[in-house]
């Protein structure tokens, strides 16, 4: 089983409708497609040193993807924030991860939105 | 860094690199990447980045550097052996008149090149406030540069030196050896390099030749990551593991100048005891090869070649005497 990480700490799967799976290797040309639909998109993380699922979620973002956008596999804590940076609204990981590092670990970086020198620059 | 992430190697994590990556799958694919990347991400930015860019240029200004009395500095020089040979060779002319570019030795004889106590790190900093305009670099040759100073402030900053056990006047000498930290501290070494280095510096303190040789780069490494360069040394050293035996292989002749030049490796390699012995011989070579003092280790070096310091390497019968 797994968990499902917000913001506000850890929570059940509640999402009840479309999953549309997207691996680590999908080329960015074929997200084109999805970025339309109403599915949850879900990023499939082989491990936590496989970082192509961030620039993918971006690229997601910048295409209009609106909905709701699920980092899945055993990413850690200090991950957290680039991944909500990133565009991604939740990370799912395994329970396992979950036991390694509890709650408090991941709320810690609930802060996600501060120190980020990428905003900084943009503006 | 979006387009290396999605082209990057991740079945094998020692060609995870950027460089296998061009290699791989050539120059202009890869710069394509960049710049479709490029082309996408620079919308987002708003162009406060330049008004950012702006206010670390100002925080890099040039200091004020009024001309200054250089009395003292003259005083100095004529009153003081030990001034004038750290003004001779630790400190090079600054841009702005009366002012020079001391480089403070972190290779005092025996020492472990590159080490300074927390104590004289202190030091150092209040010395840069006081006579560098607040500025102090480290440099790659594991040494310290204090950029800006009022050459009428060198005695006194030389006697602050010396007493912090900072004044050494060997910078560019042979003793001024770069050495990654070895087999001492490193996981990953397969030889030792700060004895090496440690053994050379004063061994040719002691046999007083040091002057003598003059400007000179050695660079040691303790395995073939090569992070003390040996490679673009003069005389380069590279510590090797042979059977679980120290090895040191040395090459002859490079340069991490504008005349960039890979050394070349001179044959087989000497074990941990002969390798002070080996270097000796080279630089008696040099001192015997020389047009003049005048000319530079790898002056002698580019105009003769590898072979006659090769021919004094391996000389059997110096080797059999050291």
């Amino acid at each position: 089983m797994s968990v499902i990480v917000r913001d506000d700490g850890f929570h059940a799967e509640d999402w009840a409708g479309p999953v549309v799976e997207i691996a680590a290797d999908t080329a960015p040309d074929v997200l084109v497609a999805v970025a339309q639909s109403g599915a949850l998109l879900r990023v499939g993380f082989a491990n936590f040193g496989d970082g192509r699922g961030f620039t993918l979620a971006r690229r997601l973002r910048a295409q209009g993807f609106a909905g709701r956008l699920r980092a899945a596999g055993p990413l850690v804590a200090d991950q957290y924030a680039m991944a909500r940076r990133s565009g991604f609204d939740e990370v799912e990981i395994p329970d396992a991860i979950a036991v390694r590092q509890p709650e408090p670990q991941w709320i810690a970086r609930a802060n996600w939105r501060e120190n980020t020198y990428q905003q900084r620059l943009r503006g | 860094m979006a387009a290396y992430n999605l082209a990057g190697r991740r079945d094998n994590k020692y060609k995870a690199r950027l460089k296998i990556t061009v290699f791989e799958g050539g120059l202009e694919a890869f710069r394509d990447a960049v710049e479709a990347e490029f082309a996408r991400t620079r919308a987002a930015f708003s162009g406060v980045d330049q008004a950012l860019l702006a206010e670390i240029e100002a925080a890099f200004a040039p200091p004020a550097l009024p001309l200054r009395d250089a009395g003292a500095y003259h005083a100095a020089w004529a009153a003081d052996a030990d001034f004038r040979a750290f003004a001779t060779q630790n400190v090079v002319a600054h841009k702005v008149p009366g002012y020079g570019i001391v480089t403070v030795s972190l290779k005092a004889h025996g020492a472990t090149p590159g080490d300074a106590t927390a104590a004289q790190m202190r030091k150092l900093a209040d010395l840069a406030d006081a006579y560098s305009a607040g500025e102090l670099r480290i440099s790659h040759e594991q040494n310290v540069i204090l950029p800006h100073v009022a050459l009428a402030d060198l005695p006194a900053l030389h006697r602050a030196l010396a007493a912090a056990g900072l004044g050494t006047a060997n910078a560019g000498l042979i003793s001024d050896i770069i050495a990654c930290p070895g087999m001492d501290y490193c996981a990953l070494a397969t030889a030792r390099s700060i004895p090496v280095a440690q053994e050379l510096a004063t061994h040719f303190k002691a046999l007083g030749l040091e002057q003598e040789i003059g400007q000179i780069k050695i660079k040691i490494s303790g395995c073939i990551n090569a992070c003390g360069h040996h490679h673009v040394g003069h005389i380069g050293i590279l510590g090797l593991d042979r059977a679980g035996v120290e090895n040191y292989q040395i090459t002859l002749g490079g340069d991490a100048t504008e005349r960039a030049a890979i050394g070349e490796k001179t044959g087989p390699g000497f074990a941990y005891d002969e390798i002070v012995p080996a270097i000796e011989r080279i630089l008696r070579a040099y001192l015997a090869l020389r047009q003049a003092p005048e000319e530079t280790f790898i002056e002698t070096f580019r105009r003769l070649g590898a072979a006659p310091f090769k021919a004094a390497l391996y000389d059997e019968g110096a080797r059999d005497a050291a």
